[in-house]
């Protein structure tokens, strides 16, 4: 008997009132003391559920409608919900994604982590706070006894998730089921996190689920993988053999998606397999309005210049300056992005890359240096036409997909806007064609002009920011994480769209980015910024073989090794 | 901390210089005060001898600086229709005033509260709704409705409560309260539900609609998965993160309370400062109305510092020294 959870023929359904939605479909799986199992599948697949359902936490109107599930030998199916809350902390321990929310801010992580040592080992107060101090310091929290004191919000998101561990592992649980651990952190701390995560494993012999969407998470920690898609697994296997010799279809389809850091593709492989549907009808670039506005590839004035470029945030506004707080976010910034290239900025979380993307965008103004667009400076009386004209030809993409549409608004309407707003067809008709020529070029099909937004999926809403994004007829385009929010295999659609895009119209791209292995499938240059800096600007195959600065070194050394893909 | 009561006095002095100006104008557009002093048959020299002892042929700046630097030594002149300094009138009938908005704060927080956690965690069960629907009724009937339906239940027909007045008070000298005797509990106790019955809905219905919101945030969620109980989730975890949203709208209520209570002490005949300023309406007494408008003013502003003192307090992520 060496497994500690087996799991077999589960079934999950969520009873609505449109019918009933199988979420989970004959899941059979095992963990062993010791053992990572990699659950990974792309939104929607019904991982999360699988760890919901195994300590008995599904949301309503989810329910359990079949199927085992035996911990150490024990069925705890349908156990009463006492004995289950005996069972979760105490035995079963979970960790969640985003640190920011899994935390009460109201309590000090001491209340909630004595609290917690309270009810599952049944201490004294006083032992209670000497063995929280001792979780602290187990996870690697320095001056874990001062550090008791705080509150969650006085710790970085790194730390916080060291203190989501603590709490999971206060009822010294045997298995450990960690649903998405690290999607909310910076690479850094991803591979701080995830090798805390490995090491508690091994030396406490402890089973680990790991639910993840992330290929590099997988390769990283899993010691078996099993593979999700609408609700069933599809595969099961030793982490190199699936990632190294995927057996099926949609194995296959999900690794082929995963951009790589080692070597660079031209484009990612077929990844239809998932989003059917998403077939592009291209217009003839050459005789349609679109093509019409096209740059001169002869040109050689930098399409965008920066120079000296500051930017501060207050912080703590005062009367005296000595007590102002200010955060130099963008800290004397130069580059020019050649014209029919793909500039790449990477940098962590605060770093300001996002901070530069809208300084050039014209969303921020900066408080020292010089932007010029094609030549023309934009900075100044905005009214200028001359600025306007150049600023035309900039247009932005934005990260969250779900937000940067107005969900009142159909897509008619919000792809026509910038067309309307520069005036730039001479009837509504015209206006009208363009618009549906344009969702047939970025793979939407015109039929869809008269929907709504929220009747999009995550990759298709993007497709119609871009549809926006060309109806200026731009010749620059700013990507601001433009996939981050998105699965992988959408996120590889999107990526050959932008790319194909760029070819058709010759447009220059700034590609803003924290993903490393994203950054080295789009970008020519790339520029690593770190704390409002540019530490590294390399041409993309020099920074990757041959990295300079430490900086670049460091974040390059914490990437996920994919060697495992063969 | 220190700068920011600073700029909060600062605020305040700015509002209460406004409604100063307010109570002030209501001297010279709210009827001539010398016909109100006077009787009928007074000449024309008597008319003109009291102008000049009140300083109304002063200009208007002139008399507007007298106001507050009288107003600042707590002299707020003299009623018209009883003869006595208003601050001795006003003091005399605030306890009572007080004690009511007191009691009916009481009320309606505790009710508020419990009512609103137990609706927000069992969301379906009949008493839920049936409480849900019943305090409707607080919110859509108006107050001197509900007091003339309580005194018609409890006082007329069941004859439990006195349907009017203030009783059992005992006097300390600079305060007479009517919480300690039983006589007093019993007549205090129609006027201040009634009082309470709008601000109770209220904050019954925010408590359940942020405990609803907070049962489905991640820290929750992470909480059942450590397994603790039912009790420590609802009551240690959840309730402490409604209460932010909630110190802010009973802030405002108390408030609400003080000036609610000008019906409510009308509908009962409470002897406090809301009766006095309706009678005072009635014989056009601008001294009493102006002070009375200057003390309100008075307390919203005490109440809105103690509620952002409040906010620091029960959430640790408000820096003070930051807002």
């Amino acid at each position: 008997m060496s497994e500690l959870l087996k799991i077999t023929d589960l079934n999950v359904e969520f009873v609505t009132r449109r019918g009933t939605i199988k979420a989970a479909q004959d899941i059979n799986l095992t963990v062993a003391p010791g053992e990572v199992l990699g659950l990974v599948g792309e939104s929607g697949a019904g991982k999360s559920t699988i760890g919901n359902a195994i300590i008995d936490l599904l949301e309503h109107p989810g329910r359990v409608s079949g199927g085992s599930v035996l911990f150490q030998g024990e069925e705890i199916r349908g156990r009463s919900e006492a004995e289950m809350r005996s069972i979760r902390g105490d035995r079963i321990g979970m960790i969640f994604q985003d640190p920011q929310t899994a935390l009460n801010p109201l309590m000090t992580v001491g209340d909630q982590l004595v609290e917690t040592i309270i009810k599952t080992r049944g201490y004294d107060q006083k032992r209670a706070v000497e063995c929280a101090i001792e979780l602290l310091e187990g996870v690697g929290i320095d001056n874990a006894e001062l550090r008791l004191k705080a509150y969650p919000h006085q710790f970085s998101g790194g730390m916080r998730q060291r203190v989501v561990i603590a709490l999971a592992l206060a009822g010294k649980p045997e298995l450990i089921i960690a649903d998405e651990p690290t999607t909310a952190l910076d690479v850094s701390i991803q591979a701080q996190i995830l090798d805390l995560i490995k090491q508690l494993c091994e030396e406490r012999q402890l089973g680990v689920i790991i639910v993840t969407h992330d290929i590099g998470v997988i390769a990283s920690i899993a010691t078996r993988v099993a593979v999700m898609y609408r609700g069933k697994i599809v595969e099961t296997g030793d982490v190199a053999q699936i990632l190294g010799d995927p057996q099926h279809e949609y194995t296959k389809a999900l690794i082929s998606a995963v951009p790589r850091a080692d070597k660079k593709y031209h484009r990612f492989e077929a990844v239809d397999y998932i989003e059917g549907g998403a077939s592009r009808k291209p217009i003839d670039i050459a005789t349609h309005w679109l093509g019409k506005a096209r740059h001169q590839s002869e040109d050689e004035t930098p399409a965008v210049s920066v120079k000296n470029l500051d930017l501060s945030f207050t912080l703590q506004s005062a009367l005296l300056k000595k007590n102002r707080k200010m955060l130099r976010a963008v800290n004397n910034v130069n580059f020019d992005i050649k014209p029919g290239e793909t500039f790449g900025i990477v940098g962590e979380s605060g770093s300001g890359k996002s901070t530069i993307a809208r300084l050039i965008a014209g969303l921020y103004t900066p408080d020292r240096g010089e932007i010029s667009i094609q030549g023309q400076s934009v900075l100044g009386n905005q009214r200028d036409p001359q600025i306007k004209q150049a600023r035309r030809k900039l247009q932005m993409i934005f990260q969250d997909p779900y937000s940067s549409l107005n969900s009142r608004m159909n897509v008619m309407n919000i792809v026509a806007e910038p067309i309307r707003f520069y005036k730039l067809t001479s009837s509504e008709a015209e206006t009208r064609q363009i618009v549906g020529d344009l969702l047939d070029h970025v793979g939407l099909g015109a039929a869809v002009a008269n929907r709504y937004p929220h009747e999009f999926s995550g990759g298709q809403r993007q497709r119609i920011s871009i549809a926006r994004a060309l109806a200026t007829r731009p010749q620059i385009l700013i990507c601001d994480e433009p996939t981050s929010a998105l699965d992988v295999s959408i996120q590889a659609q999107i990526l050959n769209l932008l790319k194909d895009l760029q070819e058709d119209l010759g447009l220059t791209m700034l590609f803003i980015s924290h993903d490393l292995p994203v950054i080295r499938q789009t970008c020519d240059r790339i520029a690593v910024m770190r704390s409002g800096q540019i530490c590294e600007l390399a041409e993309t195959e020099e920074l990757f073989n041959n990295p300079q600065h430490e900086y670049s070194k460091h974040l390059l050394g914490l990437m996920p090794k994919l060697d495992l893909l063969g | 901390m220190f700068a920011f009561i600073a700029r909060r006095l600062a605020q305040s002095i700015l509002v209460m210089a406004v409604v100063s100006a307010v109570a002030f104008s209501l001297f010279n557009f709210v009827g001539d005060p010398v016909n109100n002093m006077v009787g009928q048959d007074a000449t024309r020299e008597r008319r003109a001898e009291i102008r000049l002892q009140l300083g109304l042929d002063d200009p208007i700046p002139v008399q507007y600086v007298r106001f507050v630097s009288n107003m600042l030594q707590g002299d707020f002149g003299i009623s018209y229709r009883i003869k006595q300094p208003v601050d001795k009138l006003i003091l005399e009938r605030l306890p009572a005033t007080l004690e009511l908005v007191f009691v009916s704060a009481i009320i309606s927080l505790i009710v508020g509260i419990v009512a609103g956690v137990y609706t927000g965690i069992h969301r379906n069960s009949w008493i839920s709704r049936s409480i849900l629907s019943s305090s409707l009724i607080g919110v859509s009937l108006p107050t001197f409705i509900i007091g003339i339906a309580l005194i018609y239940i409890f006082a007329v027909h069941l004859r439990w409560l006195p349907s009017s007045g203030r009783a059992g008070t005992i006097d300390f000298g600079w305060w007479k309260t009517s919480l300690l005797s039983l006589e007093g509990w019993r007549s205090i106790l129609l006027p201040a539900i009634t009082l309470s019955l709008f601000q109770l809905t209220m904050i019954l219905r925010l408590v359940r609609a942020e405990m609803m919101e907070v049962m489905q945030t991640d820290f929750i969620k992470f909480a059942r998965a450590r397994g603790l109980s039912e009790r420590a989730i609802n009551y240690g975890h959840a309730l402490r993160n409604t209460l932010v949203p909630v110190i802010t709208i009973i802030g405002l209520n108390i408030g609400g309370l003080i000036a609610f209570s000008v019906i409510t002490e009308t509908v009962f005949q409470w002897p406090g400062t809301g009766l006095m300023f309706i009678q005072a309406v009635d014989f056009v007494d601008v001294p009493i109305m102006s002070a009375y408008l200057v003390f309100v003013a008075i307390l919203f502003v005490i109440i809105n510092l103690v509620v952002d003192l409040l906010y620091a307090a029960v959430d640790p992520r408000i820096r003070i020294g930051n807002a």
